[in-house]
């Protein structure tokens, strides 16, 4: 099955590790990610925040750049958000269709598919797959950090929700999921870089939070989350924050730990050896 | 005290037009700000942004830090049992601050949004170190933060040159209007 890919700027630098594995993983389950030829920024939080025009046109370039009839897999959950909604806009509103048609010189495609890696579970059977790995990850105990993704503003409260998926799943590859407080609490995406201290307090409640029900690790499937919960945590103890595409190659059977962990911030390669899946 | 006379019935109906939201269905039940992670660094909660708005008072909504302080994280917007947008406000409230040339409360954050756009109109994409690079040196805060980018750039969570996009010109209708 082919994919067209958008990895986004997050897995391009600091998230190069989700990448990477998401693209090992992928593979493995024989899902061919054809990257999206010359993709764009989708505009962020800073676009929105201060500029409305180019936040909308920036995702109708990489519409305008997907070809027709290949769903388009988006690894970060704020680029799906943004592309999803620039989408939306222009399904709703057939004068903004002709005026996309003629910026961007190419036919308005209302039934392209964006989605992200937890919509490929209910789109192909994986189960064969899980079966290799199946108690693979040695009961592991990980909090399943969400963040914002999973919360959808009212023009996107309809589309699926995905609640539950990566317990569903990792609990089948043999790691034990936790219950706990602060899954969907947002990592304070730009404020980690223009407000450190506000980002800091969010975050160290949020990996106290994953401590306090004793997870071992906490397992996020956005690469921005990702970096804010590693770089900005203070607590003298910490515990190690792997994305779910890495725990889901490890099951596999697919990584690549050389390239991997040691991009890590917070080591998870001690707890990954105690565990014997190194 | 609330002086109607001075109020400013214009900014609901430009709030109302640019988030296509519609403020007259909030219940003040105050849900948005009990769940807002980062209502402590606000001056104002979330329902009380949309009740200044609702009264017209534009230059206590237009001046306030909430409308900087909120990432957008659609937390209150799930919360809100009347399904209001209220992200989508914060960001017409933040359009109409710039506009008007009101007093931005929090010019960092409007410094950081503005380094990210530089960014992506030069290359396309955000190139990190840069964003960062520039950010530090606006706002004269060079050290902060010296020790975590040394590690970053080691582990390589920075990339020292930008990834760009062959076509910088194809972007040229999204900065050009």
């Amino acid at each position: 099955m082919e994919f067209s890919y958008f990895p986004g700027c997050s897995l391009k630098a600091p998230g190069h590790e989700n990448n990477l594995s998401l693209i090992a993983f992928s593979k493995a389950v024989h899902v061919d990610l054809i990257e999206l030829p010359d993709w764009n920024c989708c505009g962020s939080s800073s676009a929105h925040a201060i500029d409305p025009t180019v936040a909308a046109l920036l995702p109708q370039r990489n519409l305008s750049l997907a070809p027709k009839g290949r769903p388009l897999l988006v690894a970060c959950p704020s680029c799906l958000l943004r592309l999803r909604q620039a989408h939306l806009a222009l399904v709703r509103d057939k004068e903004e269709q002709a005026a996309y048609e003629k910026r961007w010189q190419t036919p308005f495609d209302p039934n392209l598919e964006i989605i992200h890696l937890f919509e490929l579970f209910s789109r192909i059977d994986l189960s064969r797959y899980l079966k290799n790995g199946e108690n693979r990850l040695n009961g592991i105990r990980f909090a399943p950090y969400y963040g914002c993704m999973l919360a959808r503003p009212p023009d996107l409260r309809f589309e699926a929700n995905y609640h539950g998926l990566m317990e569903k799943v990792l609990a089948r590859l043999g790691a034990v999921p936790l219950s706990w407080g602060y899954g969907a609490r947002c990592c304070g995406t730009f404020l980690s870089a223009a407000k450190p201290d506000l980002a800091t307090s969010v975050v160290n409640g949020i990996v106290a939070g994953a401590m306090d029900v004793e997870a071992e690790c906490l397992v996020t499937a956005c690469a921005m989350c990702h970096l804010n919960l590693e770089l900005r945590c203070t607590l003298q103890k910490k515990i190690p924050i792997l994305h779910f595409s890495e725990l889901l190659s490890l099951a596999q059977g697919t990584m690549d730990p050389k390239r991997w962990f040691p991009k890590h911030l917070v080591d998870p390669r001690p707890l990954l050896k105690q565990r014997g899946l190194l | 005290m609330i002086d109607l006379d001075s109020c400013d019935p214009k900014l609901s109906h430009d709030v109302h037009r640019s988030s296509r939201t519609d403020l007259a269905a909030c219940l003040q039940c105050k849900s948005c700000g009990n769940g807002c992670p980062f209502v402590g660094a606000m001056d104002f909660t979330p329902n009380q942004i949309i009740r200044l708005v609702q009264l017209g008072m534009a230059p206590q909504a237009l001046e306030s830090a909430t409308i900087w302080i909120c990432v957008g994280c659609n937390t209150c917007a799930v919360n809100c049992p009347m399904a209001i947008d209220i992200p989508a406000v914060m960001d017409a409230l933040r359009h109409l601050a710039l506009e008007s040339g009101v007093t931005i409360a929090e010019p960092d954050i409007l410094r950081f949004h503005r380094e990210v756009l530089h960014s992506v109109k030069r290359y396309g994409r955000t190139h990190k170190l840069e964003i960062m690079m520039r950010y530090k040196l606006r706002t004269l805060d060079l050290f902060s933060d010296l020790g975590m980018g040394l590690n970053m750039l080691k582990k390589r969570k920075l990339d020292l040159t930008p990834s760009k996009i062959n076509d910088i010109h194809h972007l040229d209708p999204v900065f050009k209007g």
